[in-house]
């Protein structure tokens, strides 16, 4: 069926001129030549990198609270939603002493995300009703073995907001500081 | 009495041109293998290799250090000897053929000895040039053949065959050139050259056929049929490894600087300067001489770059449409051009 745009095949056997090609070979070297004054497509990656959009989804980050509590309660519901059962967590109770630790009674004594089954969706953010895990704009770097790629806490934690303020600012990056 | 005198100076001077022109050719070699990659890049939108040194410009090296310490390897069903030999020969054919090619004006030193920038200027000089480059297709026939490997036999007939069908057009124009020169001496015809004009002008035909030719003596796309990457594999030299790869690559690499050398030289006036007489600037005959190769380099360099701008623009023939190509349109359009431009000659009375 012959739509608006179609092009019939023209199946004319050629004339001599277009049987040796080279006015259609010099329209080819046109085309090509053009592309060399054009703007190149590929970003310098070390020395230069794409600007993420506010929304990207990258590496977690489990978050504390201004005062540098942890939030994270091991409730489990981002387990529960992931949708790759990427995230392992172990709770325990905090003992007396530990307030400053930990803002509320239970924490996570463990806590892995395996960036390798992850697919960066965001519904562990979404779930969170403590808003203890978020995503920042950085992404997993490249890693010589697969248990490079579990992610521990201490790979996950952000830095201390007090102690280590601008580390934790750089961590916090667009996000506005909650609570 | 003496039997033989031997002129030491002679000996050192053309020493000296030798080994300054294959290691010329090296160079330029190693720098196309950058060109092409760099021009490849940039006529698909992208950068090219920026890693090794500024721009890339120890890229080459890179690459021929990984050659060399790769693993050789020599199949064990493979004839040896005509396996070493087929390398080097496609490298000794590659290299000979700049013996004849002027580089540059001639050189007169302060006692007035001229000292012509040519290796060689024998008197049967672009006939030399090519019975060379037909014996060049050994290279790849006995290295197919070697190899004992289907793929590269396969590649080695069409190779050979390819190069025996384009000789004759090429041949040909050469015939319709050699009418305005009345010499094969490749300093005369650039003499001819910078008094008549350049013979592009007078057979615009002539070197378009044989720059088409050109392509398919060398092996380029879009005739590189002998290396097809998705139908032979990699063709002759899919068995070779380590440093025998790359004598194969690198005398690709020549083959198309000197065909370009040849070509310039035959159509576009050697080492002449375009549009200028430059002898009334007065210039000592040391800056002469480094001008004129200056300005055969930079044409030389057009040349390849027009090589590599083919290359990732069209893609490989077909082996009938090549075939098709050579003997039915090629060679009649090189006898047409060779028959006018015969009467034409007569007509002027030349």
């Amino acid at each position: 069926m012959l739509t608006q745009r179609a092009k019939e095949v023209d199946r004319k056997p050629m004339t001599f001129l277009e049987s040796i090609y080279l006015w259609n070979i010099m329209k080819g070297m046109g085309i090509t030549i053009s592309h060399l004054f054009k703007k190149k497509a590929t970003i310098n990656y070390p020395e230069q990198t794409r600007t993420f959009s506010k929304v990207f989804r990258g590496l977690h980050v489990l978050n504390r609270d201004a005062e540098g509590r942890e939030n994270c309660t091991a409730c489990g519901l981002c387990a529960v939603a992931c949708p790759a059962e990427a995230i392992t967590m172990e709770g325990a109770e905090r003992l007396p002493g530990e307030e400053h630790l930990y803002r509320e009674e239970k924490y996570a004594a463990k806590y892995e995300i395996n960036m390798l089954r992850c697919i960066f969706c965001g519904l562990c953010e979404e779930a969170c009703p403590k808003d203890a895990i978020y995503l920042s704009q950085t992404f997993a770097p490249a890693n010589y073995g697969r248990k490079g790629f579990i992610y521990k806490k201490d790979d996950l934690l952000i830095p201390h907001p007090i102690e280590n303020k601008e580390a934790y600012e750089a961590a916090l990056g667009d996000k506005p500081a909650k609570n | 009495m003496t039997l033989l005198v031997i002129d030491w100076w002679f000996i050192l001077e053309k020493a000296l041109l030798i080994g300054g022109i294959i290691g010329l050719s090296f160079f330029i070699a190693m720098y196309t293998t950058l060109a092409e990659r760099k021009v490849a890049a940039w006529l698909q939108d992208r950068r090219g290799p920026n890693r090794a040194g500024p721009f890339g410009i120890f890229q080459p090296l890179a690459d021929g250090g990984k050659l060399f310490f790769k693993e050789e390897i020599i199949p064990l069903a493979s004839n040896k000897f005509l396996f070493i030999l087929g390398p080097a020969l496609a490298m000794i054919t590659a290299l000979l053929t700049s013996t004849v090619i002027p580089w540059a004006a001639p050189f007169v030193t302060q006692g007035g000895n001229v000292i012509p920038m040519q290796v060689a200027d024998v008197d049967m000089g672009i006939l030399l040039v090519f019975s060379i480059v037909s014996v060049g297709v050994y290279g790849i026939m006995i290295g197919g053949w070697a190899s004992n490997n289907k793929f590269s036999l396969m590649a080695a007939i069409r190779g050979a065959s390819q190069m025996v069908s384009y000789e004759l057009p090429m041949g040909l124009c050469l015939i319709a050139v050699l009418f305005m020169t009345g010499s094969l001496k490749m300093s005369e015809i650039v003499a001819n050259q910078v008094q008549n004009g350049w013979h592009i002008i007078y057979q615009p035909l002539g070197f378009i056929i044989f720059f088409v030719c050109a392509l398919a003596e060398c092996n380029r796309t879009p005739f590189d049929l002998p290396e097809a990457e998705n139908e032979l594999n990699f063709g002759y030299h899919q068995e070779y490894s380590s440093m025998k790869l790359g004598f194969y690559l690198f005398a690709e690499y020549i083959n198309m600087f000197i065909s370009s050398a040849v070509m310039v030289t035959l159509f576009f006036g050697g080492y002449d300067i375009p549009f200028v007489n430059e002898a009334s600037w007065g210039l000592s005959s040391f800056w002469m001489t480094a001008i004129s190769f200056a300005v055969i380099m930079a044409k030389i360099s057009f040349m390849l770059f027009v090589f590599l701008w083919i290359r990732w623009t069209i893609p490989r023939f077909r082996y009938d449409q090549l075939m098709n190509l050579g003997w039915k349109k090629l060679i009649p359009l090189a006898l047409v051009n060779m028959i006018i431009s015969a009467a034409v000659m007569l007509l002027l009375n030349k």
